[in-house]
């Protein structure tokens, strides 16, 4: 499904970042680190709105001709970024909110372990298997 | 309205975009009204209710008014909608009924009727009343109203609607104006009515058109035209939503069909679009209606690239006419992602670059197009809806670039130019639209390909003309990668800013990016080693003369190695000046996993040590955000400037600034640039460089290996801080700008120090011993030559004084602290004034020990007052204690570090206290002298002998005979007096006074601690049971060491004494007899060596024969010290009788257990055993143990000696 998954820390550093080709890392990584300008353009625009009711979903960030991405922000602003291939059509909106949620619950897993260090890097297997599920399918 | 300038020449448009209304009859009539007409008929909206549930829109509505003719009416199958006349009109003026019948009627029934037969049932008769000239003929006038009703009657049936009057038109009336309302709202809800039926007719045949797409044979290019007519209507109707909507669902459509031919579900007519690419002349939106894209596609000609160019097209120009141009960008985007996609799932062959070519354009012209319909404020202001297409068409000119050879350095290749051929020629021709302008995107591109030049100029314009500033933009970049900690976009912008620098020659800035790459972790060993490689590079490269300083390149070592560790050699950092401190340090190399750190054998907390805990920020968290730079903190001390004395002491933090500081996002974190290579001494010692000397060397390509450097230190004393580190690679210094935790060294100076026991050492472990005065002692003079190094011929001048001269001695070693080189000749040179001793040569900062021994003479009582004299005969001593010292010899020494003598101050203790008193017994008088022994020590007196002082007179006689009459005790324990009474007999008077001296000699009681006991046992020959004279037997001697000497009580056994650095003891045994009773046969003597300490025994055997028979003694068995030849020894000048002391040095053996173990032996004389000492030369001599030392127990023994044999001659004489 999705080539490449990011956690972003509210303060924009990473999280966690995976991506299914790992040749081309540094090519997600700047991917993902460019979407957080628009991430944060659409948490300041919806929040002016609508104030606290706001939908964690922020949908297509950006395209480019190759990927898409998609962005979800946690009420404690942290930031979800999936990227999919554009080629890939058959992934609907739906599909991503889909993914995004089984994201946030499992890092909501992760958050509620005692023995993980809000801030740090996400370490856990469950969540990396969570990940992996999403990117798995794509290949 | 922007399209309203460029009208195309195209048919549909060259009527007017609106409603055809046509008009029949009376054609002057509707001339002459036409104007009113067409201004009043949109000047009301009009209320549209829609079908199938859409929303009732409010209209204006506009209407093309043409003459009728047959050929308008739509033909049978004609899906056009655009020719489609909506609403039939029929004008007439007749108020004549006669005219009416004789003409009007039959006209409007031929029209009516030719309506008819095209189904069109949207008409309209309008029948003007109040022509005045027209009244004229009153004759055949009749009511208005009869005519029109006639009219309904003939035409209308039931639809009286469908005939309107319209009353004096051209009067400004009120009349006039009610009926042109009624007629433009009669027209109006006819004209909607119109639209209603047909748009609804129409969009029921296009659905049902729709519907057959899964049928062979239906063409897509053919649907597109009839929804097309539909969104053209409602364009015309201005309608643009509803028309944009049209567009979306054929857009829609078409991406359906296109995603199910990637999903195998190929559509006929897709195969049109599979055709490969041959034009790629970009989006044209200055057009409403591209026809020739148009046209192609209602051939069925149409590419891809033409299909979406056009639907785009006309999706853009609705969008605009919406005034929703940012939609334009977003949607402009999507559709070039859209169309790569497309085109690569439909498989469409395209010229490499085509694509690119396509994009490129394609961005500039949306671009245009909106920059066109917004001023600049407006694009300003939304410039993130525009900032995608550039970016877009950026990236697409730089990979047009790469593709064309045109970024390389060699310039493009022929291959390179033939491509660049083909994709100009994918161009074509400029369009006549943008022609007149200079900077069209067709011609941007064809410019920028043409020439490497001009490639440069329109893409580069980012890189090389401002190659500065790009390296700012990266600077910037890189700083809000590394405050955010995106590791891998930080590793390749510093390679693109490395780039940038290398391309602006500044080589440092190159050099501390490829620095910090070489130490990247994100990159491969390989790229790593060639970043590395560059470093070293530039280290090689000869240094610039002249401009040395400036061609050396700082680096932070943080990047390259991370400092591990520093270590101390002495470890306690802490030296005097001028003496070698070795610091290594550690590193580890961050190339790589191995680490050659220098000392990475000694384990982890030794002193002198420091380990560096590596800056683990929270992995992953940037540092900037987690904790901010380290604190560095720093001891500060506050000393008064009077005395130096520490007033206050604490810790400051010195970066208190930037810790403290708040982080807030962006604000870069200045590596401060602080001078390099220096440690600077705390407090006011000044800042004194210390050169590091460092080499370094490459191990196996990925290790440095860091030299341990001397460390030259300053002579200045004080504290020394390392702050920085830096470390020289021919050009480059890699300097690590702070060292945290602070380590420090101290660095002191020491003047020369000449001093006399005790030293300190020795006061801690043994109870010191006073000197005692009237015996020779051997002082220790401890020379700690602090800064001062004693060359060879140094000497030391004493001033000698008559209290206390110097026993020079020769044999004499001293010393020398630090150096295994054991003792060195000291020699001791005595004149009658100087006593010069010329001291071996001694580094700095070494202890320079020699021992000396002096003789305190005991002072002679002073000369009494008269009145003392009888009555209190007391010697006026002070009291005896060591802490009121009797006598004080100073010493004066020439020291040839200094002009001035040092002073030293021997203290004596006299061991004796005196009194003396007169006693009477009758007539008989006696003098009693009670010595009393105030020492430690016991002495034994000899020689007590009590005199008058003036000796005999001069008439020879004596005044008064002394008689000792007391028991003459000779043993003088400490602390116990001894009486001594002399009778005092005169031959004459007794004389009023009587002086008296009273001397005695004394020596220290020898020591008598039982060390050594000797056992001796006859052994008869094997199988008898007794000796027998004349035949060998042996004498088994088992010499054995008892235990330890007490606590307390110096060890004397001679020889063997940790003083003088022997392992053990050894003893000389000697079996001889005196009384030839005995003959020893064989070895008589030997050396026996025993460990150090502890109990201890030694058999030997000697074969001694019995020369008689009879109880035999047996044969003596001495045991001695034996003293190797390089044992401190004194020869007692032959002057050391003092006045009162008669104790000859030569044959006593002085009591060890006065001062401390060094002199042990220096008081042990001499050549008790044949050997007589050389002077000046050191040999191995023997000393007698003090007698109780040795214990012999078959002392006296005697052993049953047999005749040789039974028949031996008794020889008997007999007198």
């Amino acid at each position: 499904m999705a080539v490449c998954i990011a956690v972003i820390a509210k303060e924009n550093y990473p999280l966690y970042i995976r991506s299914v080709p790992t040749q081309n890392e540094l090519k997600f990584h700047y991917t993902v680190h460019t979407s957080l300008d628009v991430v944060e353009e659409k948490i300041s625009a919806v929040g002016k709105s609508l104030g606290d009711q706001r939908e964690l979903y922020l949908g297509l960030l950006y395209p480019t001709e190759d990927y898409k991405v998609y962005g979800y922000v946690t009420n404690s602003k942290v930031k979800f970024v999936i990227v999919v291939d554009s080629s890939n059509t058959s992934l609907r909106d739906n599909e991503i909110r889909s993914m995004f949620r089984k994201l946030h619950n499992s890092f909501t897993d992760v958050m509620c372990n005692p023995f993980h260090t809000p801030g740090n890097p996400i370490q856990s297997k469950a969540f990396d298997e969570v990940v992996s599920g999403m990117l798995a399918q794509s290949t | 309205m922007d399209s309203a300038e460029e009208k195309p020449a195209a048919v549909i448009y060259a009527m007017e975009n609106k409603p055809i209304v046509t008009c029949a009859g009376d054609q002057a009539l509707f001339t002459s009204l036409y104007t009113s007409l067409a201004q009043q008929l949109p000047r009301e909206p009009m209320e549209w209710r829609r079908t199938y549930g859409r929303a009732p829109k409010m209209i204006h509505l506009e209407a093309n008014f043409v003459q009728f003719k047959e050929e308008l009416l739509p033909k049978d199958g004609t899906k056009a909608l655009l020719t489609f006349p909506f609403l039939h009109i029929y004008w007439t003026d007749c108020c004549d009924s006669e005219a009416y019948r004789s003409s009007v009627k039959e006209d409007v029934s031929r029209w009516q009727s030719s309506l008819r037969s095209h189904g069109s049932a949207d008409w309209l008769i309008i029948v003007v009343d109040g022509g005045d000239a027209r009244k004229k003929n009153k004759s055949n006038i009749l009511p208005r109203s009869s005519i029109v009703d006639k009219i309904r009657g003939d035409f209308c049936n039931k639809q009286n609607d469908r005939c309107v009057v319209l009353s004096d038109p051209l009067k400004d009336s009120s009349r006039s104006q009610e009926s042109w309302n009624s007629l433009l709202l009669k027209l109006r809800t006819l004209l909607l009515m119109s639209f209603t039926k047909n748009l609804g007719r129409f969009e029921d045949d296009m659905r049902t058109l729709r519907e057959k797409r899964t049928q062979p044979g239906w063409s897509f290019c053919e649907y597109f035209m009839v929804q097309e007519e539909l969104a053209f209507v409602f364009e015309m109707l201005q309608q643009f939503e509803d028309a944009l909507v049209q567009y979306d669902e054929l857009d829609a459509l078409f991406t359906q069909y296109v995603l199910n031919f990637g999903a195998g579900d190929a559509a006929k007519w897709l195969g049109s679009f599979c055709s490969p690419v041959l034009n790629w002349s970009g989006l044209l939106l200055r057009r409403p209606i591209d026809m020739e894209k148009r046209n192609a596609i209602q051939r069925g000609s149409a590419s891809l690239l033409d299909m979406r160019s056009y639907l785009f097209s006309r999706q853009c120009t609705l969008l605009i006419f919406l005034q929703r141009p940012w939609e334009v960008t977003h949607r402009a985007l999507e559709l070039l992602h859209n169309c790569v996609q497309e085109l690569r799932l439909l498989e469409v062959p395209v010229l490499e670059g085509a694509l690119d070519c396509w994009v490129f354009l394609s961005c500039l012209e949306v671009l245009h197009r909106i920059e066109s319909c917004c001023d600049r404020a407006q694009l300003a202001a939304n410039s993130s809806h525009t900032v995608g297409l550039w970016a877009y068409a950026t990236d697409k000119l730089k990979s047009l670039g790469q593709l064309c050879g045109l970024v390389s350095r060699t310039g493009p290749t022929s291959e390179d130019l033939n491509r660049t051929v083909d994709l100009l020629a994918g161009l074509g021709d400029e369009r006549p639209e943008t022609g007149r302008w200079s900077t069209s995107p067709y011609k941007k591109l064809k410019e920028a390909l043409s020439s490497v030049e001009a490639f440069e100029r329109h893409y580069l314009v980012s890189w090389t003309l401002a190659a500065r500033q790009a390296e700012a933009l990266l600077a910037e970049a890189l700083r809000s990668y590394v405050c955010e900690g995106w590791s891998f976009p930080v590793t390749h912008t510093r390679k693109q800013m490395g780039e940038c620098q290398k391309l602006l020659g500044r080589s440092v800035d190159s050099l501390q990016t490829s620095a910090l790459l070489a130490g990247d972790t994100n990159l491969t060993t390989e790229e790593r080693t060639r970043f590395c490689g560059d470093v070293l590079n530039y280290a090689g490269e000869p240094v610039e003369q002249g401009g040395a300083a400036s061609a050396k390149a700082s680096l932070d070592m943080g990047a390259f190695a991370r400092l591990t560790r520093i270590r101390f050699r002495p470890d306690g950092a802490t030296v005097h000046s001028g003496a070698a401190l070795q610091v290594s340090f550690g590193f580890t190399w961050k190339n790589g996993k191995q680490h050659a750190s220098k000392g990475g054998a000694q384990g982890r907390g030794l002193p002198g040590t420091v380990d560096f805990e590596a800056a683990v920020s929270p992995a992953g968290r940037p540092a900037s955000l987690s904790a901010g730079p380290p604190p560095e903190m720093d001891e500060a001390h506050d000393r008064s400037p009077s005395d130096d004395s520490l007033s206050s002491a604490g810790v400051v933090c010195k970066n208190a600034h930037l810790v403290i500081r708040r982080h807030d996002s962006g604000s870069p974190q200045d590596a401060p640039r602080t001078p390099r290579g220096h440690a600077a001494p705390i407090g006011a010692a000044p800042a004194t460089p210390v050169a590091l000397k460092e080499g370094a060397r490459m191990l196996t390509g990925r290790r440095i290996a860091l030299e341990p450097g001397d460390n030259s230190v300053s002579d200045e004393p004080g504290t020394y801080t390392l702050r920085q580190l830096s470390v020289t690679l021919g050009n480059v210094n890699f300097v690590l700008p702070h060292i945290y935790p602070s380590v420090q060294y101290h660095v002191y100076s020491q003047e020369p120090q000449l001093t006399v026991p005790p030293p300190p050492h020795l006061l801690l472990s043994v109870p010191s011993e006073p000197l005692l005065a009237g015996l020779p002692q051997t002082v220790k003079f401890t020379l700690l030559t602090g800064h001062y190094a004693v060359r060879k011929g140094d000497a030391l001048q004493l001033s000698n004084s008559d209290g206390m001269p110097v026993l020079a001695n020769a044999g004499c070693t001293a010393r020398i602290s630090n150096s295994g080189a054991g003792t060195h000749a000291l020699s001791v040179q005595s004149s009658d004034k100087v006593t010069s001793i010329s001291l071996p040569p001694a580094p700095p900062y070494h202890a320079l020990e020699f021992h000396l021994e002096v003789l305190c003479l005991i002072p002679s009582g002073p000369e009494r007052t008269a009145d003392e004299r009888l009555t209190n005969g007391e010697v006026r001593h002070r009291p005896r204690s060591y802490s009121h010292p009797d006598t004080a010899m100073s010493m004066s020494i020439d020291c040839p570090w200094s002009i001035y003598s040092t002073l030293l101050t021997l203290t004596f203790h006299i061991p004796f206290k005196t009194e003396h008193s007169l006693l009477s017994a009758g007539n008989r008088k006696f003098i009693r002298v009670c010595v009393h022994n105030v020492s430690d020590s016991d002495f034994t007196l000899a020689h007590v002998k009590l005199a008058e002082k003036n000796g005999p007179r001069q008439d020879g006689r004596r005044r008064a005979s002394l008689e000792m009459r007391s028991l003459n005790a000779t043993l003088l324990c400490s602390k116990r007096s001894v009486h001594c009474l002399w009778e005092a007999t005169c031959k004459e008077d007794l004389p009023s006074s009587l002086e008296c001296v009273f001397s005695a000699s004394f020596c220290p009681l020898p020591a008598s601690h039982t060390l050594y006991s000797v056992r001796a046992n006859m052994l008869p020959l094997a199988g008898e049971r007794h000796c027998r004279s004349g035949s060998l037997c042996g004498l088994e001697v088992v010499i054995a060491r008892l235990a330890e000497p007490a606590e307390g009580q110096p060890d004397v056994d001679g020889g063997g004494t940790d003083a003088d650095g022997l392992g053990g003891s050894k003893v000389l045994y000697e079996v001889a007899d005196s009384s030839s009773n005995w003959a020893v046969c064989g070895r008589s003597s030997g050396l026996v060596s025993m460990p150090s300490s502890g109990s201890w025994a030694h058999k030997v055997h000697i074969e001694v024969m019995p020369l008689f028979a009879g109880h035999l003694p047996f044969p003596k068995i001495k045991v001695l010290k034996y003293l190797p030849h390089n044992v401190n020894t004194i020869q007692p000048d032959a002057d050391s009788q003092v006045e009162n002391d008669s104790l000859s040095l030569l044959d006593k053996t002085l009591d060890d257990a006065t001062a401390d173990t060094a002199s042990v032996r220096s008081r042990g004389s001499v050549q008790s055993l044949g050997e007589q000492q050389h002077r000046g030369v050191a040999l191995p001599r023997l000393d007698p143990f003090s007698p109780g030392q040795v214990f012999n127990h078959s002392h006296a023994r005697q052993v049953l000696v047999l005749p040789a044999n039974d028949d031996h001659i008794v020889e008997v004489h007999a007198t």
